[in-house]
């Protein structure tokens, strides 16, 4: 009878109360909805890469690739996020084992790892647009600003996010709701560098052979 | 409104009000002036009646926080029925324009004003009616026909509405605050780029869509959550509904397809703001990846129209029938095969771009393929009526008249496939007579049965029968006058978009077409002088929970229907599960449980408000405003995030009142 | 209290086990443009590119524990579906535009005057 009760949920359940359904945790639609998501997000992705593979060789006299991309620089990138998935994988171990200090500070950990890596994209961008090789020089450049910055700019929403997420489990613990609401930013963020993959080795190591 | 490119690119942009002047007022322009008054009076008698009937406070608690999933699809519909007014108005007026201007005749529209009437009615009648229709009636129907409270995310429900509603005001808005784009509904560069699209018309255009776009998107994903995660207990995929499916699939089709608009626009957007270079002619840009991108979305988004009407269809005809549907593992494949095809045929809409014969040939082919599974649920209508009781009421009638209209433009569909004959048609009115063939008879139809079909479940009553069904005839002969011609137009070589023509032998075609067009006006008429008339007399039209001795869910609970839907959870044993509960003399217990509901909220309508802010100050170069209304759409959203006190439980003694009154009603 | 997600989120052994991975699939990779082996210029392509998709695969499944079982086999439907658009979209822009560019007038020169007119203008 209840089994119905329960599924009229906002994207978020309410915290766990005695009059709450700690039994019907299975039944909310958030992970799927939220992986929906992620798969309409990939597609967004999917177009701009799309787009670098179309325009990725109209250089119109300006810089290629080859010109302006460095392998270690792009390593340094990718070893931060990866290690940020790993750091965020921590956490989420820590907060299922109750362990909500822990959680916390490898949350702050991998919050920071994130900077690190949005903080490297902008010196790259502020370095390329200052050598004159701007998303206004070429095709090819447009593609690559757009595609890599909509990356950066998903990351620096996750950090918002991570950065309220902090907040609201010092606020009430380790609720279900806050839970869900953790595990769903896990899902996020290692949806974030999986995106990377593509571009690391699509949109630089490709080019740069 | 200056079409001259070097006069406008010297605007000057003021700190404060961005390139907003007075010279921006088109207070020059009689017919907008004549609209605007008329807008603004009758704006002015809707608020001087709310204010006096102290409606302000109920609209604003039962209407704009609600969460209620059928609260949204009522007020999607009342979207589209508006901006339908809106939209054919346009339509109007391009009719009159050509039936007045042949031979040298100008017309009384001067073109730069006939190019803003063409964009608009695309733009108008796809997104923000066509659109509104079809997710107002997924939203009414759906989670009822799956026995469910709500939606899984009724939150995120009230937020998708009014972003699409930020979107329609938008394009709205752009009538009497500047002008709207003059592109083509579809918005090809590199005519709406930066150097030959300098007004603020274009970006109108980019930001309605794209404000529109993220509540379609999010709707999307709401509702495919909800069917997966929301049917009531035993219902297995092969029991749902056929309106169900379609409606499944077309949402996974809105979550795979609108992120490629989102995406696609935003490239263009990028080109027009900040002078990168996707899709212009020079530094490496090519327009016509513009093109396959936006394709790419356009060919899955008829689709998107078509669906869910065709599982309107298939619950319609099963009704009026008394037979279960003919084939339904055959309509839900039919269905799934569409889906996925419907990704496969996106070349078709530019065959005389210049590919090769390779390319022309696989989307041909792909083209005529995807019309087999269409063809496939045109023979099920027809064997479900076969040997069965049909009525001949309202749905039915139009049901009828779309298998027959629908073939017909299908098939003129599938001569626009074969690529040789597409170069001759290719542009033409016989291309426009084409998809208004599918998406008059297939869409329009398919709403105004849906309509006059679920009024009762959403009412009380039924809609008035002699109303209808001149609405009915209005449109349908409407229908075959305004765009017969326009095939013939078409294969004399008519083209598309023209504000004028030389060929006087045209004109007795485009008189024919505008007289169609007056039809469907008495159409539109008839419809809403219906809708009154039924509401005046509801008393003698009211009738029980199920009018039509209908077989799903969604007529086994009390109408209009409760918030929460279903007094008890149902358990479902099959496919149409009512029409078992019938047969098997199902009747509620009075033995009831608390139940839990979602709480309204007024965050969706507020982050929509500021988001429609946002769109403006972007249009117009307001840099302030631009910024304080995004950071005000993240703050608010953020803040959402802390309340946690979403819920709450209906106590039992309500729902033995609120049941007991349905009963006796 | 929340047990349920014990299984959703795998063990320190998956994390483990996936970053090793992932770790190992990123560095041959960058070792082939940083080292600059001695191999012809498609067998890089195909090394980088075929990492790249055994380290989504990994991802998927290490990280965001995707499996036939989870949300009752609709998460791994989404992805199958979301992969086969991705196909469509990538290699049907690819094809259809290598295709029109072949077709369309040689213009060998475009760039060139192209930085000509840009300097001009």
């Amino acid at each position: 009878m209840t089994m119905l009760d329960t599924p009229v949920t906002g994207p978020v359940k309410g915290p766990e109360g005695p009059d709450s359904h700690p039994d019907h945790h299975h039944e909310s639609p958030t992970p799927i909805g939220f992986w929906i998501y992620l798969m309409s997000d990939c597609i967004i992705f999917g177009v701009l890469f799309a787009t670098y593979a179309v325009l990725g060789y109209n250089y119109a006299g300006g810089p290629a690739p080859k010109d302006l991309f460095e392998a270690d620089f792009v390593l340094i990138e990718t070893a931060l996020l990866l290690f940020s998935s790993i750091t965020f994988g921590v956490a989420m171990l820590q907060a299922e084992a109750h362990r909500l200090d822990n959680a916390l500070k490898w949350l702050v950990v991998t919050g920071l790892l994130g900077l690190g890596f949005i903080g490297m994209e902008i010196y790259e961008f502020h370095h390329l647009i200052h050598i004159g090789a701007g998303p206004d020089r070429s095709a090819f450049l447009s593609a690559f600003f757009v595609l890599v910055g909509t990356h950066g700019l998903h990351v620096t929403c996750g950090i918002i996010w991570l950065v309220t997420l902090m907040v609201q489990l010092r606020m009430h613990g380790l609720t279900s709701a806050n839970m869900q609401r953790l595990s769903t930013l896990s899902m996020f963020w290692h949806f974030l560098d999986l995106i990377w993959i593509g571009v690391f080795s699509f949109v630089y190591l490709v080019r740069l052979i | 409104m200056s079409t001259e490119v070097v006069e406008t690119t010297r605007e000057t942009v003021s700190p404060i009000f961005g390139r907003l002047s007075l010279d921006w007022i088109p207070y020059h322009e009689p017919i907008l002036i004549g609209t605007f008054l008329a807008i603004a009076l009758g704006g002015l008698a809707l608020l001087a009646v709310m204010t006096r009937y102290r409606l302000w406070v109920p609209f604003y608690k039962n209407w704009v926080i609600t969460v209620d999933h059928k609260k949204i699809g009522i007020m999607y519909m009342v979207l589209g029925f508006i901006m339908m007014v809106r939209g054919f108005a346009d339509a109007l007026m391009m009719r009159a324009q050509q039936a007045l201007a042949a031979g040298g005749a100008e017309g009384y529209l001067p073109p730069h004003h006939f190019d803003q009437v063409f964009t608009a009615h695309g733009v108008i009648m796809i997104f923000f009616v066509a659109m509104a229709f079809v997710t107002g009636i997924m939203n009414f129907v759906m989670p009822t026909q799956i026995g469910a409270r709500d939606v899984a995310f009724p939150f995120l429900n009230n937020f998708s509405f009014w972003m699409t509603v930020a979107g329609a005001l938008l394009v709205n808005v752009s009538l009497f605050i500047g002008e709207f784009a003059r592109v083509g509904w579809l918005a090809f560069p590199p005519l709406s780029g930066a150097s030959f699209s300098t007004g603020p018309g274009m970006d109108y255009y980019l930001w309605s869509l794209q404000i529109a776009g993220i509540g379609t998107t999010l709707s999307g994903i709401n509702l495919i959550a909800t069917i997966f995660k929301m049917r009531a207990p035993g219902m297995k995929m092969f029991d749902m509904p056929v309106f169900t499916w379609t409606a499944l699939c077309t949402n996974i089709l809105i979550v795979a397809a609108f992120p490629v608009l989102t995406a696609t626009l935003t490239l263009l957007t990028l080109d027009r703001y900040l002078g990168t270079h996707f899709f212009t002619n020079d530094l490496g840009g090519n327009a016509m990846m513009y093109v396959n991108l936006i394709w790419i979305w356009g060919h899955p988004e008829v689709y998107i129209l078509i669906l869910p009407l065709f599982g309107v269809y298939s619950e319609i005809v099963a009704t009026f029938s008394g037979k279960p549907l003919f084939g339904y593992k055959t309509m839900v494949w039919a269905t799934c095969c569409i889906m996925v095809l419907s990704f496969l045929v996106w070349l078709h809409h530019f065959f005389t771009m210049g590919s090769g014969a390779s390319v022309n040939t696989f989307f041909g082919i792909t083209t005529m393929i995807i019309s087999v599974p269409t063809g496939a649920k045109i023979f099920n209508w027809l064997f479900t009526m076969y040997k069965g009781r049909v009525r001949f009421e309202v749905p039915m009638l139009w049901t009828i008249g779309f298998i027959v209209t629908f073939t017909i433009g299908g098939m003129t569909g599938v001569m626009l496939a074969i690529p040789p004959v597409d170069f001759q048609l290719h542009n033409t009115l016989f291309l426009i007579a084409h998809f208004h063939n599918v998406i008059i008879g297939g869409v329009v139809f398919g709403v105004y049965a849906a309509v006059t079909y679920w009024w009762p479940k959403a009412f009380g009553f039924k809609l008035d029968d002699k109303w209808s069904k001149r609405t009915f005839w209005f449109w349908l002969t409407g229908f075959y006058l305004a765009f017969m011609p326009l095939y013939a137009l078409g294969l004399m070589g008519a083209t598309r978009r023209m504000a004028q023509y030389m060929d006087t032998g045209w004109q007795i075609y485009f008189i024919a077409a505008a007289c169609g067009a007056v039809l469907i006006l008495f159409g539109i008429l008839s419809t809403f002088i219906g809708f009154a008339v039924s509401i005046k007399n509801r008393k003698a039209l009211a009738c029980g929970s199920d009018p039509w001795n209908a077989r799903t869910l969604e007529w086994a609970t009390q109408s209009p229907i409760q918030p929460y839907n279903f007094p008890q959870v149902i358990h479902v044993h099959g496919r149409d599960e009512f029409w078992h509960m019938k047969q098997t003399g199902f009747k509620w217990s009075t033995d009831y449980t608390p139940i839990h509901m979602p709480k309204s909220t007024a965050t969706g309508a507020l982050i929509a408000l500021f988001a429609l802010g946002f769109g403006f100050a972007m249009v117009w170069y307001i840099w302030w405003l631009a910024i304080l209304s995004l950071f005000a759409c993240i703050a608010i959203g953020i803040a959402h995030t802390f309340n946690y006190n979403r819920d709450y439980y209906i106590p039992v003694d309500e729902v033995a009142k609120t049941e007991s009154k349905g009963a006796t009603a | 209290m929340s047990d349920h997600s014990n299984h959703s989120h795998g063990t320190m052994n998956q994390l483990m086990t996936g970053f090793v991975l992932a770790a190992i699939l990123t560095v041959i990779p960058f070792g082939i443009i940083l080292g600059e082996p001695d191999f012809s210029r498609y067998i890089k392509i195909g090394i980088i590119m075929g990492f790249a998709a055994l380290q989504i695969i990994v991802h998927l499944v290490y990280f965001l524990h995707l499996n036939s079982k989870a949300e009752g086999g609709w998460t791994i439907a989404a992805t199958i579906l979301a992969v086969v658009i991705l196909v469509i979209v990538l290699a049907g822009s690819l094809w259809v535009m290598h295709n029109m560019n072949e077709n369309m007038m040689p213009m060998p020169d475009m760039d060139k005057m192209m930085s000509l007119q840009s300097q001009q203008g």
